[in-house]
């Protein structure tokens, strides 16, 4: 019953690949299919709130000896938010992309890529966790290539190679994993590396595998493939990276960071400095950018480093304050790349100095912008707030000044950010851009697409104001998940049965 | 045998990263993929090495009597072989629309998504 949304989603992508020439009819279809994913996932969700962790030995072999599908709550809610985030990309790609672009399998390709994030975040094993990654990124390959375009071709380059490496090194790292304890399985390796006597070996695996996911997740000095790449292909196709491969890197760093190699001290200050370093970076290269695809990809790079400080302090308040931030990161993040997508679509351009005007033409829509804008700033009822809250008080409680004086730099250059791109964007008067000939603008375009690219907005939006406003009941959640991940003891003893902890 | 597989691996991992390193667009892909059957024999080798013993239970016997070479390294490097196959061919096609589109090999000139400011 676990494996529902992984199958769900391949039938989706199977199904949609028998229609490759009728665009309209896959339209339809990846709509309908991703709003039926998304109520299997929250039918899951309930379904692990209710009874706890659930799991499916896969081929019915046993636990250590088989590949364990596992959903505890963590992993579910993983599962949930990508299926919100690949439901408003999918309407909002079906009302933005070109025809050209879709008629190469775009949709089929999309629900590919989340079914293997779904994949990602329900796998129990080490291994099966690699061959998920690159299901995904496979996909995000031919996402981010379909079209061709020059500059396309040439971010591709870049995310491929670095994403290439980062398998070979994830690779070097489950092979060390296997010498060492002679088991995949997430559950069994933990025992296993508790008990041994090898400490050295156990921080370099674990080193290993923090370069691998910290290229994944573009953290300080493995980020730079993410700006080069992130603003090439369509808004509609950097939503969804923006939203959910980054994160795909952070879940599976605070899945094994938790589990394999809990609470390694040294590995925690590393990530401390990364997280600070990142931060920093981050913030002052959006400052420098003037074109918003890449503002909003810096502005990705430094919301990564308030998710690693999280991970680096290793408190269960820290780690609650990384699970609301994640929470928070993933709606916004995929709701920002959407706003660009809208605000290049009416005026054919993302440069900040060109753009203007748009509060003067489009007060409504404006408004709704705001929203995702200033939530990733963290304006007090916004969602952005209660997860910096909770990561500062972290910081407190365990004396990380230095990391906390970081954290409200980041908080301060994001606000630098947003509100010279809402001054620039939104109220300085407009220039009167030359229309191009070719484009197909805003005004254009049919209502029904005038209301595909606005809906999504306006539906994230509403999640976002939701998580700011009823804060306690994603508390509640991010509580739960903390305390689960902080004594992995009930992960481990339903996956293997109860008696295997005693070892 | 062991030492020699090390020694291998090194010279593979060496060799990847030292390509990876020169500005043209092709030696990297080759390095990619030399780091790539590197990790492999890496997992092979940390599996541990059995020679004559394969994970068979002879007849008349339930369990192994002896030590055995371990089948689960080797369904590991199958897989990461098939899936480095396939994101490798992917790799080489892309360069080569890469090499077409922009016509040039060398990955400094590679630079126009980055320095606009």
């Amino acid at each position: 019953m676990i494996v529902l949304p992984i199958i769900f989603q391949f039938i989706a992508g199977t199904i949609l690949l028998f229609f490759w020439r009728k665009i309209n009819l896959q339209k339809v279809l990846s709509i309908l299919f991703s709003v039926i994913g998304l109520g299997i996932s929250i039918w899951l969700f309930l379904q692990v709130w209710e009874k706890g962790i659930m799991v499916t030995q896969s081929g019915d072999w046993k636990a250590p000896f088989g590949i364990s599908i596992v959903a505890d709550t963590f992993g579910v809610t993983m599962v949930l938010l990508s299926s919100i985030s690949g439901l408003a990309v999918s309407i909002f790609s079906t009302g933005s992309m070109r025809k050209e672009r879709l008629a190469f399998g775009f949709f089929p390709i999309f629900h590919f890529l989340i079914m293997g994030l779904q994949g990602a975040f329900l796998t129990g094993d080490i291994f099966n966790l690699y061959v998920w990654f690159e299901v995904v990124i496979i996909s995000s390959f031919v996402l981010l290539t379909l079209g061709g375009k020059k500059q396309q071709l040439e971010g591709a380059l870049k995310y491929v190679s670095l994403n290439l490496l980062a398998s070979s090194l994830f690779l070097i790292g489950i092979g060390f994993i296997y010498g060492l304890t002679g088991s995949l399985n997430m559950a069994d390796v933990a025992i296993k590396l508790d008990g041994l006597q090898n400490r050295g070996l156990v921080s370099v695996t674990s080193g290993i595998f923090l370069v691998a996911f910290g290229i994944k997740s573009a953290i300080f000095p493995m980020y730079f493939w993410l700006p080069a790449s992130y603003h090439t292909p369509p808004p509609a196709v950097s939503a969804i990276f923006a939203g959910l491969l980054t994160k795909l890197g952070i879940y599976a760093m605070l899945r094994t960071f938790t589990l394999m190699f809990g609470g390694d001290e040294f590995m925690g200050d590393i990530m401390v400095v990364l997280a600070a370093l990142t931060i920093l970076s981050g913030g002052l290269g959006a400052i420098l950018q003037q074109n918003m695809g890449k503002v909003f990809g810096y502005l990705i790079i430094c919301h990564i480093g308030f998710l690693i400080a999280g991970l680096g302090i290793y408190t269960e308040l820290a780690i609650m304050g990384t699970i609301f931030y994640l929470i928070h990161d993933i709606i916004v993040k995929t709701n920002l790349f959407m706003v660009s997508g809208l605000i290049l679509k009416i005026n054919g351009t993302q440069d900040i100095k060109e753009l203007g005007g748009m509060y003067k033409n489009f007060p409504l829509l404006s408004l709704l912008m705001a929203i995702p804008l200033f939530s990733l700033v963290g304006i007090p009822p916004l969602s952005g707030f209660w997860a910096k809250i909770f990561l500062i008080q972290a910081g407190l409680e365990t004396k990380d000044f230095f990391l906390i004086g970081f954290i409200v730099l980041g908080s301060f250059l994001t606000l630098w950010v947003i509100a010279r791109l809402w001054g620039e964007v939104f109220w300085k008067n407009s220039v009167g851009l030359p229309k191009k000939a070719n484009g197909l603008y805003f005004g254009q375009m049919p209502l029904i697409d005038q209301w595909l690219m606005v809906f999504p907005i306006f539906l994230l939006a509403a999640i976002s104001l939701y998580i700011g406003f009823s804060a306690e009941n994603i508390i509640l959640l991010s509580q739960k998940i903390s305390s689960e991940l902080m004594d992995p003891t009930g992960y481990i003893e339903a996956v293997l049965g109860l008696k295997a902890i005693t070892p | 045998m062991e030492i020699l597989l090390v020694v291998i691996i090194g010279f593979l991992h060496a060799g990847g990263l030292y390509m990876l390193l020169r500005r043209s667009m092709f030696k990297m892909i080759i390095g990619l993929i030399l780091l790539g059957n590197g990790a492999n024999l890496l997992i092979f080798l940390l599996g541990r090495l059995v020679k004559g013993n394969p994970p068979v239970i002879e007849d008349g016997l339930k369990v192994f009597t002896d030590i055995y070479a371990d089948p689960v390294p080797q369904a590991l490097v199958l897989t990461a072989i098939v899936i480095g196959f396939g994101l490798q061919s992917f790799a080489i096609i892309l360069i080569k629309r890469v090499y077409n589109v922009l016509n040039t090999d060398d990955l400094d000139e590679l630079n126009s998504t980055d320095e606009e400011i």
